[in-house]
């Protein structure tokens, strides 16, 4: 059973109370509980199964302007008290910083949104290994499929942050996820590709034949592929990887980053950043977001910002610390973006396909390319070339490279955002990038 | 040593029965039980930026029969805890009739100390290193702009206990002292990375003023990137520097050589065994016996001593890592390569330290030979797709070479190849294996565990440089 508030609350009042007494001026406490069973299925029969049950405990300490922390996964009083003396006694030593504090109080949620996001609905392992069997099932009935692998976790968190203002409050949330990776098999090549769907509800997951079936077909689409030549060539970015560059960007902007002089966004606000008809929002209060919160890691209330309108940076995601650095207000942000969307374009997915003649389109990323601190990008894709609205074949084993500063300002857009994940965005084209191929 | 049971209501009498009587009729399993405690101090911004202490106790049960692998885990040691946790493995693992394998190798080589790094260096000391090399780094150029040091100091400890009451334990040490630097010149910002670290003290890594030498080299990257040109595009020759470069040999073909990818038939190289792989003079093995590396292990995950494991010899496919659940089913035997991140994940074969070993070349000779292409001498991070076999990595220090020259730096380009036919592609290898200087995790599954890589220099024939500049 999951941990309930009082429980959490009354260990949270312990740390709170011990600090005060060996001498804190502030502190701050969060304290998690979170059990998640798992089930992994591969062809066709079951591979494994998962339970785990955690507990997680974080202080924070202040000393006037001197701050430490600790964390631990053992509850138990005694080892907490050993711990938050230690705590304390590297407070003592650890240099003043004139920016700590904890959040201005005036900026605390005073209350928790009803985002509807614990389903209780308890989805038992064999009704996991149903659902994984009927997924697999319908994998395998398309034709050079010679592997399946899927899995259902089912995920239950409670927490409660405290903080010695009298901050205290916390909510339960759940997950229900499934996944399917697929490889399938021609005379030339092996391949793989995924699907999966996650989602707060377990009435809203995709249906396991659905998510099966899609892993597979995109994964036989991927046989025999060709490798292109180096060119300079319009690029159209699937959706899982548009939700990518929304990540990299959401990184550049936060204000531990603009802070610290290391992004490439640093001193953009006001600024044209992407192409007139991009707008960016962030948005924390929806109805069974996967990124839904009442409010951040240091309790401050989360509203929606508008992060870029009319391809114009309007804010930066800002915490207290950082904030103070940069005499900014917190919006709420520590701990980074929510519900995170670029809004759709004018154009439909089709109309996008068959705007070149000729174009990539980019369904697969892989290595760690983005740097924030000069915007270069440069990662290895595999994707289908496209002409005149058609796929025409599978392309792999190429790189895509560019600058997000000029990329950010020759991005297209369609009008096929889904909310899937909490990062989410529309099938997206970017003119003139280099591949790099033969 | 952690004593797990003095402050439970869990003795080890009964742990031993509930593991007994949990796997009982299984092919094999134990429980695992965990301690770490660990620090990170973080100078950031003229500052310090926090110093974060944590300890971490809990255990995982695991039972495994035929193909099915059953696990469960929790930060709480008590008798109701494992009790539960056994009736849910139990649960998941109907009507079985395995036999539980009873043999697990032994050794008494250590490969490296009982030590508690973090209690070896007083919390000053530590401060007073990190505000040296802020200072050492903004005094020593105008064009510094940004400096962040790191300590990282971890001491874990594990018993393996297994059906019928066998024991097995270790003390791992582990640290890494990391810093990065950005440079801003004319407008233009560029940062550069460097680290050391391993199975040791501070101390072993700090002394003499060692920290200085890291500063350098942090500074040296920073500064080469602010001259760097766009990178080329296109296939091109490539030489990789000895050292941390062997983080392709770790994605390209580490990754594909282990033994559930290969179990599973996922891997490119599944049905490669005892085939050419590679060019000839192309040696790869993975070790996780050298004394204090990063990735050395004196037993793995599953209580087995770790080993030096030849993957490929002079271009031949040898062998798979594994662990002990995977060598089951593939008739083999575990190589020591079953590792988990902690007590909340299940154990999967993972590499230790996977090394190139030395040819005959020079490097000179490789450049010379090299009309247009690419000198790689760092890398940031990989990745690896198992299934088709590509991989990538990205250059944090690389030059052109034009005419057998080596020319100007190229900013951070991706390198793209082919995992079963890139080591085809090696004509050259280098006299001057390096080791990596520490620095290494590797990410599979959700899971990050340290390890290390070396490699001599190596000339690859043809390889796809990800750069803007056609």
């Amino acid at each position: 059973m999951i941990k309930d508030q009082e429980f959490l609350k009354s260990k949270a009042s312990y740390c709170l109370d011990l600090a005060k007494k060996m001498g804190a001026t502030d502190s701050s406490v969060t304290l998690g509980h979170s059990i998640s069973e798992t089930v992994n299925f591969r062809n066709k029969s079951l591979e494994a199964s998962d339970r785990s049950d955690g507990l997680a405990l974080s202080i924070e300490i202040y000393i006037g302007k001197k701050r430490s922390s600790i964390s631990s996964s053992n509850l138990l009083d005694e080892n907490i008290k050993t711990l938050i003396e230690k705590c304390f006694e590297t407070t003592k030593i650890t240099p003043e910083d004139e920016f700590n504090s904890l959040p201005d109080k005036s900026l605390l949620a005073e209350k928790i949104n009803n985002l509807n996001l614990y389903d209780q609905t308890r989805f038992e392992n064999d009704k996991k290994i149903n659902y994984l069997k009927e997924l697999e099932e319908s994998a395998y009935a398309l034709e050079k499929i010679v592997n399946t692998e899927s899995s259902f976790t089912e995920n239950r968190s409670n927490f409660i942050l405290a903080n010695s203002d009298g901050f205290c409050n916390g909510y339960k949330t759940s997950s229900f996820t499934a996944s399917c990776v697929t490889v399938a098999k021609d005379e030339n090549s092996m391949e793989r590709d995924y699907e999966f769907t996650s989602k707060r509800h377990l009435s809203d997951i995709k249906k396991p034949k659905d998510l099966g079936k899609k892993a597979a077909e995109q994964t036989i689409k991927k046989l025999s592929p060709n490798k292109i030549g180096s060119e300079k060539i319009n690029l159209i970015f699937d959706t899982r990887i548009a939700k990518g560059m929304l990540s990299a960007f959401a990184s550049a902007i936060t204000a531990s980053a603009i802070a610290r002089g290391t992004s490439f966004l640093k001193d953009k606000i006001d600024q044209q950043v992407f192409s007139k008809s991009v707008n960016i929002i962030d948005k924390p209060d929806m109805i069974k977001g996967m990124g839904s919160q009442s409010f951040d890691s240091e309790g401050v209330k989360s509203k929606t910002v508008n992060l870029v309108k009319g391809g114009i940076l309007k804010n930066y995601l800002v915490d207290t610390y950082n904030g103070k650095k940069l005499n900014l207000q917190s919006n709420g942000r520590s701990g980074g973006t929510t519900n995170l969307y670029f809004e759709n374009g004018k154009i439909s997915f089709e109309e996008l396909l068959k705007n070149s003649s000729k174009s990539l389109y980019i369904k697969e990323t892989i290595g760690h390319g983005s740097n924030i601190v000069t915007g270069d990008y440069s990662v290895g894709a595999t994707g289908f070339l496209v002409e005149n609205g058609q796929f025409k074949y599978p392309v792999s084993e190429i790189t895509i490279a560019g600058n997000f500063k000029d990329m950010f300002k020759n991005i297209i857009l369609a009008n096929d955002l889904e909310f899937e994940y909490s990062v989410n965005s529309p099938t997206m084209m970017i003119e003139g990038m280099t591949v790099a191929g033969k | 040593m952690s004593n797990f049971f003095n402050k439970s209501d869990l003795t080890r009498k009964d742990a031993d029965t509930i593991v007994s009587d949990t796997l009982k009729n299984c092919d094999d399993g134990e429980l695992y039980l965990e301690e770490s405690k660990s620090e990170s101090i973080l100078l950031d911004d003229n500052k310090i930026k926090s110093s974060n202490y944590s300890s971490d106790l809990g255990f995982g049960l695991r039972a495994i029969s035929d193909e099915v692998v059953a696990y469960s885990y929790s930060n709480e040691i008590s008798k109701d805890s494992l009790k539960s946790s056994s009736d849910n493995l139990k649960s998941t693992l109907k009507s079985i009739k395995g036999i539980y394998n009873h043999e697990i190798p032994k050794s008494n080589k250590k490969f490296y100390e009982d030590i508690n790094p973090i209690e070896q260096k007083t919390l000053n000391s530590k401060l007073e290193v990190l505000n040296k090399v802020n200072e050492f780094l903004r005094k020593k150029d105008g064009s510094v702009k940004q400096v962040t040091a790191s300590f990282l100091g971890e001491q874990k400890s594990i018993e393996i206990i297994r059906s019928g009451g066998e024991s097995l334990i270790d003390v791992r040490p582990l640290i890494r002292f990391n810093i990065s630097v950005m440079l801003e010149k004319n407008g233009r910002k560029e940062t550069g990375v460097y680290g050391i670290g391993g199975r040791q003290s501070y101390d072993d890594y700090l002394k003499n003023e060692n920290w200085k030498n890291v500063c350098e080299e942090a500074f040296r990257i920073a500064s080469v990137n602010l001259e760097s040109k766009p990178a080329p595009a296109g296939e091109m020759k490539v030489v990789l520097g000895p050292g941390w470069p062997a983080i392709l040999i770790h994605e390209a073909i580490g990754h594909g050589l282990e033994g559930d990818f290969n179990r599973k038939k996922t891997s490119a190289f599944y049905d490669l065994m005892g085939q050419k792989v590679a060019s000839e003079g192309v040696t790869i093995v993975d070790d996780g016996t050298i004394d204090n590396r990063r990735g050395s292990l004196t037993i793995d995950d599953e209580g087995t001593p770790t080993e030096r494991t030849v993957l490929i010899e002079n271009g031949i496919l040898k062998n798979f890592m594994q662990d002990r659940h995977n060598a089951r089913l593939m008739n083999t035997r575990s190589t020591g390569s079953g590792r988990r991140e902690n007590y909340r994940h299940v154990v999967l074969p993972r590499m230790r330290n996977t090394m190139m070993l030395s040819g005959k070349q020079t490097q000179d000779e490789m450049i010379k030979s090299v009309d247009k292409g690419i000198f790689a001498v760092s890398f940031g991070g990989g990745q690896v797709d198992i299934t088709s076999g590509k991989f990538v990595f990205n250059c944090t220090e690389a030059y052109e070479i034009n005419n057998g020259k080596i020319g100007s730096s190229i900013k951070g380009a991706t390198l793209i190849g082919d995992g079963p036919s890139i080591l085809k592609e090696v004509s050259m290898v280098g006299n001057d294996m390096m080791l990596d200087p520490g620095i290494g995790t590797c990410g599979k599954a959700g899971q990050g565990v340290p390890v290390g890589v070396a490699q001599p220099s190596i000339l690859i024939d043809k390889m796809t440089v990800g750069g803007t500049k056609i």
